[in-house]
């Protein structure tokens, strides 16, 4: 399980060395996730249509290890964006991946670009 | 240490019990109370509920241990036969004799039976105390056993038509037999006491006016009655309920002034003609007047009270004779003067017959106040128009709007804020607390809450008429100190569930965004995505389909996500009938896709392990089979769970299976504040279990019973009875109007047993509005449900014949791999995810 984790490690945007392309903008749905995959990787993708803004983290959450965060709802607490997993409605923030409801784990963000209708991920790796 | 003895222990004598007890100077005071009845006092004001008790116990006021805390020594079932006021001595029947300073006079009242020959037939009962319940119950059964059903009561004033009400209870049929030419002749004109009675001949209670009674013929028990206008009555039971004589018969033999027409004579302080002795309640003959209501009764216990521990306060000159009720089913009002017709005055009445709704108030000419008032049908302006009247408030320009309601413009209560009040307005008027003394409590931090309130004040506590307005003080005053307790959804929408439901409604806002563009800010969350989601499910019948990202996560995939993160699958089995060959269908899916298979407590098969891209190819072999969603995942209806009813259950009395298969198609993909289960039992061995659901519906002679709030799960709750015998069109009718109103009512994730217990007035109200239709919504709650059950559209059917929503079911954007993450286990030749 740990090995799954290590996995996913946060990619702040000037440390990206691989920017992916994982599809079109309209490939993703509006206010809610999808996910794309990098090698052994699974990246859960949002788009926030109110502030235009787009976010991606691991699709696995870190609770109980599942394959699950895309299909979370989305939403913001005091305006942080953030994602609901659907399993126990764990939420965490997609600015940074922390934990919002206390709880020690978090989840790894990655930095996205939109070029020409494009939807770009950055990776480390 | 003064000796005070108490004579009678009903209401009053435990008002003064209660008043004394509290006092601070109580210490300097020994008391022994003598209560003819067995029981201690009890609330004789909701005698009429007492068949519906399960215990006499839960009518007590207060128990013996309260009476032994208080050092009160109680003495019941022992009677005083006399009083030696030369030696304050009173004498009980076992010729015991114990000696006071204080005597308190607190015998109230006997039924008054008039003289006709033939009364003391057997079959004939008074209607007063709880032994005379238990008596008139005993003989019903009696009755009911032989065949017998007919019931009849000699009295159309309040108690007569309680005890009507009592009879009719027991299952008998019951006819009423007044004097007058019209019902309740003290407190209603006689347009109102037509209404009345035509309300209570609609519940099958014949009505019989101006009849004087001459003769009870009948061999052993009554068996007729005949009137002197050479008419009759065939009956199997009566019970007289015609007036009250106070219980001066003690008063009369020591030599107590008494009027002539009975009752003990009390001047302002309750002392009688012997200072020592006081007289309090139905015995009291204060200012000529005989006063048959709790309210004075209690503000002379506490008059007397004041008095023999040396306070001054004076009872009220004039007593206020207002009353609201609800009798056989029908909220009548009376207050101030109903009656009163003179130049001076003007009456304003308003008749709905179509609502069996009469309201008249009387006005001073000049408009300046209101001098009383009679409501019949709908008496919630009631508390509203009392407190007008009772502390001679100034009236809206338009006084007609005070009970025709502000047309046109925000409707507003006529009193605007109740804190206009003023502070020495009385709320209770059976506790007499002020509005001072609630807001008082609030204000200086001792309470908080409805609850701490009543426990604290008493206001609300006896009749409970005034308990929306305590209840309004109450959230008024804490608002004021800015401590106002809202449910709102979350901190997007600063609405309750029920604001945003009619804010959605009125400005048909049609989406998300709309919503939160005008009402709240910010993107919304996990919380208030479902909740608007189910509003505009609810309003539009708008499948999870529409607004998918705002559907709670099992909605928006239509599947319920389990613990690996694949989904379990249930396709709707109506009423959990199902043919062989469906059956089969499904064995031949969940074997193709290796799905593990179980039946669910609602009649029905899951097939779990589907994944995500897995979930339309097998609806779409679901659905050429002819299966549709079973909307397991929803906040919505999931199954109306059967037995199987007379079609082969030898004791079945209907076609349980029939009928469960018509609601559940009925109600099929209804979004609700909470999942919403339903049963039909064939007969009351209640197979389906379908009390233990949100509606349950039982077959019973003549009809069905439908039962509502029901609930399994953490906190069972069995659903209580909503009505009887219904047909099966009434019976849908009835299921229309209460889930629609539960659906705009509720709060999020509130099931219909919680929202019950939080529903102000209980089931009595949800019958009002179900039943009744008192709040005249019913047919705009049927033509809505009617509405949402033609638009119905199975939403898998949706989502597999649009390629666009079929996006969804991809697993990854940018590859057409499947997540090979998954791991499965073997168990019991099934599978089940790996293990957390």
């Amino acid at each position: 399980m740990e090995e799954l984790l290590k996995n996913y490690q946060s990619v702040a945007e000037e440390h990206a060395i691989h920017w992916i392309k994982v599809g079109q903008t309209d490939d993703f749905p509006a206010n809610a996730g999808a996910c794309v995959k990098y090698n052994s990787k699974q990246i859960a993708v949002y788009y926030f249509t109110r502030t235009n803004s787009w976010y991606a983290c691991q699709n696995l959450c870190p609770h109980k290890m599942e394959m699950v965060l895309s299909r979370g709802m989305t939403g913001d607490s005091q305006g942080i964006p953030k994602v609901a997993c659907p399993l126990h409605k764990k939420t965490f923030s997609l600015e940074d991946g922390s934990n919002l409801n206390g709880e020690e784990y978090s989840i790894a963000t990655y930095p996205v670009r939109i070029q020409e209708g494009n939807v770009y991920i950055g990776f480390a790796d | 240490m003064k000796k005070v003895i108490v004579i009678g222990n009903g209401m009053v004598g435990y008002k003064f019990c209660e008043k004394l007890a509290a006092h601070p100077l109580r210490d300097q005071f020994e008391v022994v109370v003598f209560g003819e009845e067995f029981r201690p006092a009890y609330d004789r004001v909701h005698l009429s509920e007492y068949f519906s008790l399960d215990s006499a116990d839960k009518l007590l006021l207060a128990s013996r241990e309260w009476y032994d805390e208080n050092h009160i020594e109680l003495r019941t079932g022992e009677m005083i036969t006399s009083i030696e006021t030369e030696t304050k001595r009173v004498f009980t029947h076992k010729h015991d004799y114990f000696e006071y300073d204080y005597l308190i006079l607190a015998t109230g009242s006997a039924p008054f039976v008039p003289t006709i020959k033939g009364v003391d037939k057997l079959g004939v009962f008074v209607y007063r105390t709880i032994e005379d319940l238990d008596a008139i119950q005993e003989y019903a059964e009696k009755l009911k056993h032989e065949g017998k059903f007919k019931a009849s009561v000699l009295g159309g004033g309040l108690l007569g038509l309680e005890a009507a009400n009592a009879a009719k209870e027991l299952g008998m049929q019951t006819d009423v037999i007044e004097f007058a030419p019209r019902l309740m002749p003290r407190q209603l004109d006689k347009a109102a006491s037509d209404m009345l009675q035509r309300k209570i001949e609609s519940l099958g209670m014949k009505i019989h006016l101006g009849k004087n009674s001459q003769e009870i013929i009948g061999e052993e028990g009554i068996e007729k009655i005949n009137f002197t206008d050479d008419t009759s009555l065939q009956t199997d039971m009566l019970i007289i309920s015609a007036g009250i004589r106070p219980r001066d018969e003690l008063a009369v033999k020591c030599g107590l002034k008494t009027g002539e027409r009975g009752g003990v004579y009390v001047n302002n302080k309750m002392e009688t003609s012997d200072p020592a002795i006081y007289a309090i309640g139905e015995v009291a003959l204060y200012n000529n007047g005989i006063y048959g209501l709790v309210a004075p009764g209690y503000e002379m216990a506490g008059v007397a009270v004041e008095h023999i521990t040396g306070g001054e306060k004076l009872m009220s000159p004039s007593i206020d004779m207002s009353t609201q009720l609800k009798l056989v089913g029908t909220e009548v009002a009376s207050f101030g003067d109903p009656f009163i017709e003179n130049d001076e005055v003007t009456a304003i009445v308003y008749e709905n017959k179509q609502r069996g709704v009469y309201k008249r108030i009387n006005i001073a000419k000049d408009g300046s106040k209101l001098l009383g008032g009679i409501m019949v049908g709908d008496s919630s302006d009631y508390n509203t128009l009392f407190q007008l009247y009772i502390n001679a408030m100034k009236l809206p320009e338009n006084p007609e709007d005070l009970i025709l309601g502000s047309r046109g413009g925000e409707s507003k209560s006529a009193l605007g804020s109740v804190l206009d009040l003023p502070d020495t307005a009385q709320i209770c008027s059976c506790e007499a607390v002020s509005k001072g003394a609630i807001c008082g409590a609030i204000t200086s931090g001792s309470c908080c809450s409805f609850a701490d309130v009543v426990k604290s004040t008493k206001a609300s506590s006896s009749c409970g008429g005034c308990k929306p307005m305590v209840t309004d003080l109450v959230k008024e005053t804490l608002k004021s100190m800015g401590q106002e307790v809202k449910e709102t959804i979350c901190e997007h929408f600063e609405y309750s569930r029920q604001e945003m439901y009619d804010l959605v409604k009125l400005h048909s806002i049609m989406d998300f965004d709309e919503a939160l563009d005008r009402h709240g800010k910010g993107h919304g969350c996990e919380t208030c995505k479902p909740v608007l989601a189910s509003i505009f499910a609810s309003i539009y019948m708008e499948t999870a389909n529409r607004q998918a990202p705002i559907q709670d996560s099992n909605d928006r995939f239509l599947a319920n996500i389990q613990r690996n993160g694949t989904y379990s699958v249930v396709p709707r089995v109506p009423g959990g009938e199902i043919t062989p060959e469906k059956l089969m269908v499904l064995g031949q899916v969940a074997k193709k896709y290796d799905l593990y298979t179980k039946i669910t407590g609602g009649q029905r098969i899951d097939l779990f392990g589907a994944q995500l891209h897995e979930l339309p190819m097998i609806w779409k072999e679901l659905i050429d089979a002819g299966f549709e969603s079973g909307h397991a995942y929803g906040k919505s209806l999931r199954t109306v769970k059967s037995c199987v009813g007379s079609t082969w259950c030898r004791y079945g009395l209907h076609d349980s299976v029939s009928f469960a298969i018509r609601i559940e198609e009925r109600y099929k993909g209804l979004r609700s504040p909470h999942k919403l289960k339903g049963g039909v039992s064939g007969c009351i061995r209640e197979c389906a279990e379908a009390r233990g659901k949100d509606f349950g519906v039982i077959a019973v002679e003549g009809g069905w019973n439908l039962f509502v709030c029901g609930n399994g799960g953490a906190t069972p709750k069995h659903a209580i009875l909503l009505a009887e015998k219904l047909d099966d069109e009434t019976c849908i009718k009835y299921l229309d109007r209460f889930l629609v109103y539960y659906i705009r009512t509720a709060a999020p994730l509130q099931r219909t047993a919680p929202w019950l217990e939080k529903l102000e007035g209980g089931i009595d109200y949800l019958k009002k509005v179900v039943v009744e239709d008192s709040l005249g919504i019913g047919e705009e709650l049927e033509a809505e449900m009617e509405e949402l059950v033609q638009r119905y559209a199975c939403e898998w059917k949706e989502a597999i014949e649009d390629p666009q929503m079929m996006k969804r079911f991809k697993p990854f954007v940018n590859s057409d791999e499947t997540d090979e993450s998954l791991v499965f286990v073997p168990m019991r030749d099934q599978k089940m995810p790996r293990p957390w």
